[in-house]
């Protein structure tokens, strides 16, 4: 059986110029390869600069890959032009992480959602009203949400403005970049039981991004532990953090704070530049 | 131990277009040198405005309105002058913050930044005071303090950052550290490499700490006392040990619910306990008890009289009324049943 997202060898490398005009070049991806099944909820952990938001960045094509492929129930779209990309990106979406930034301030939150449909076009004004209103609903809006705007909302309830423009197209996958990151835990709460929910309504795929493990665990089938632009580790959620068998895994796991754990003196404590 | 900083019944408001908001009501709280102190709560709970009323660094351009009392050191902070804070800041209270790249100043070198704050509380020379920072340093286990001093703040990462700042904030032996928020922006390697440092520092300098976290794992691991705050109010306080094991506030126990843990998973049916509503607008007035729109127990008394603080334990404060008939666990709720 073929995977619906398959990510294959993909290298990404950027190049920086510094002030004297010296290039500098950065590895951030460094041959990732994944392969996601149809309705698979993936979750990518890692810490700042490990790759795992370039990634999202060039599966969602807003960013081309250096080498490798992106496959697409077979196609590679890696390297496709923007006329051959428009109708694919309808299947897959993204979320970002920070809900102040990732929505207008100048649009309402009707044209704010129903902007993907209309950018694709081929649905009625009515059809795509109803859609939004329908979305919005999902994500525990009310209509009249419609002629309001982002900055009468908070961090939470714009996340899941979020949510809902990424579903007006009906994708198949669903890119979620730390969509939780910024806000509280008791909001993050409602957001996540939110997208469990839209998964089994919609049979959605999730590729889930996130530095936090236990948001990870909770939200995903299999764990991807990623580090400086290669994965380290693929398992069972479950499997991963009881038994991991990379030592970097053991150790963001034991980094985690929790309650009731008791604080671990970490192995080293020193740090130079 | 004799309790290095007292605060009662603190209470702020700040200007608005409108008059006055309160922000801060009756906010009592003690700090033991040695001992870290943590204050969490979600954004908009009044955990910074609480420090920042401490060091007197508050918004509102001098028609702030500060009520109770700030006892430091057996003195009253809340009569001091503008003058006398300057002289305290950063020599006996010294304060870090989450964005340790927007605390040091691009342009100069970490030794120039240190010197200059270790110079400006005590009469020493430039070459003293370099030494002094490099010692600094080297106490919050930084290898080649020397080179680091000679550093502009981007060749370092956020980790050496903050111990950079907190370098900064201990150079002076202070009797005060406050910490905001100072390891959310880092990786969870570089936290508890962090938070070791910090616990190291107040334990070794018997440095008072008041740690603020939106964090309730981070804050159970290293603090000593804790003060959850909702609002504007303390609604639990407590030993650390005591608040986290028997937590007797409504809101208390909703946040550590919402805590997603290893143990659970969307896949198995687990759901997240969700606190529903947001944190209420500090200019909105209620007659009773600020966290009652939003909590599963709140009964007719909670939403027509304020609340009191009741000792259910050892030195462990509730602000609530309902504390002992409310259900004792808000789990995990499995499947549908959290939605009824």
């Amino acid at each position: 059986m073929s995977a619906l997202l398959e990510i294959d060898n993909v290298t990404k490398t950027f190049r920086t110029k510094g002030f004297f005009g010296k290039t500098k070049e950065v590895h951030a991806l460094n041959g990732v390869s994944l392969s996601i099944e149809k309705g698979e909820s993936i979750g990518i952990v890692g810490e700042s600069g490990c790759g795992k938001s370039t990634l999202a960045n060039l599966i969602v094509r807003l960013d081309e890959p250096t080498s490798g492929r992106i496959l697409l129930d077979g196609t590679d779209i890696s390297h496709m032009k923007e006329d051959e990309l428009r109708p694919l990106r309808r299947r897959i979406q993204i979320v970002f992480q920070d809900p102040y930034s990732s929505l207008s301030p100048r649009m309402t939150i009707g044209q704010i959602v129903t902007e993907p449909m209309r950018v694709l076009g081929g649905h009625s004004e009515a059809e795509t009203e109803e859609r939004a209103k329908e979305l919005l609903h999902m994500v525990g809006l009310q209509p009249s949400a419609m002629r309001r705007y982002p900055h009468e909302f908070s961090g939470g309830q714009r996340q899941r403005i979020s949510i809902a423009r990424a579903l007006m197209t009906e994708p198949e996958i669903l890119i979620l970049d730390e969509p939780t990151s910024a806000l509280d835990v008791s909001v993050q709460a409602q957001v996540l039981n939110i997208l469990t929910d839209l998964r089994a309504k919609l049979h959605l795929t999730y590729l889930f991004i996130s530095h936090n493990l236990a948001v990870v665990k909770y939200i995903s089938d299999k764990t991807v532990v990623m580090r400086k632009g290669a994965v380290v580790e693929t398992g069972p959620s479950e499997e991963i953090l009881t038994h991991p068998s990379e030592a970097y895994t053991r150790e963001l796991i034991e980094a985690v704070p929790m309650i009731g754990k008791p604080f671990r003196m970490p192995d080293d404590i020193a740090e130079s530049v | 131990m004799e309790p290095i900083l007292q605060i009662r019944h603190l209470s702020l408001s700040l200007p608005v277009k409108k008059g006055m908001v309160s922000i801060l009501h009756d906010v009592s709280l003690d700090v033991a040198p040695g001992q870290i102190l943590g204050l969490v709560g979600e954004s908009g709970s009044g955990k910074s405005m609480t420090a920042f009323a401490v060091t007197r660094l508050l918004p509102g351009g001098g028609h702030e309105k500060l009520g109770g009392s700030i006892r430091f050191c057996g003195e009253e902070l809340t009569e001091k002058s503008e003058k006398d804070m300057q002289a305290i800041r950063g020599r006996d209270i010294s304060m870090i913050f989450q964005e340790p790249m927007t605390c040091l100043n691009p342009v100069f070198t970490i030794g120039r930044q240190m010197t200059d704050v270790i110079m400006t509380h005590q009469k020493i020379s430039r070459a003293e005071a370099m030494k002094k920072a490099e010692d600094m340093l080297a106490s919050v286990h930084i290898r080649q303090a020397a080179d680091v001093l000679r550093c502009y703040p981007y060749e370092l990462s956020g980790g050496m950052r903050q111990r950079v700042m907190i370098g900064i904030a201990l150079s002076c032996r202070p009797k005060l550290l406050i910490a905001d928020e100072p390891t959310t922006a880092l990786d969870v390697t570089v936290q508890a490499k962090i938070l070791y440092l910090i616990r190291e520092a107040c334990r070794r300098l018997g440095t008072a700490v008041i740690f603020i976290s939106h964090d309730l794992g981070v804050i159970s691991q290293i603090c000593d006392t804790v003060a959850v705050m909702y609002s504007g109010h303390i609604v639990e306080a407590g030993k650390a040990a005591d608040v986290f094991e028997t937590p007797e506030h409504p809101y208390t126990r909703a946040l550590m619910a919402a805590v997603p843990k290893f143990t659970v998973s969307a896949a198995a049916g687990d759901r997240l306990f969700a606190i529903p509503g947001i944190v209420p607008d500090p200019s909105e007035a209620m007659a009773g008890c600020r966290f009652a729109p939003r909590c599963p127990f709140a009964t007719e008394i909670c939403r027509t009289a304020p609340p009191s603080d009741t000792l259910t334990g050892a030195g462990h404060l509730v602000y609530c009324h309902n504390w002992q008939s409310a259900a004792p666990a808000i789990g995990v709720l499995r499947g549908k049943e959290a939605e009824a």
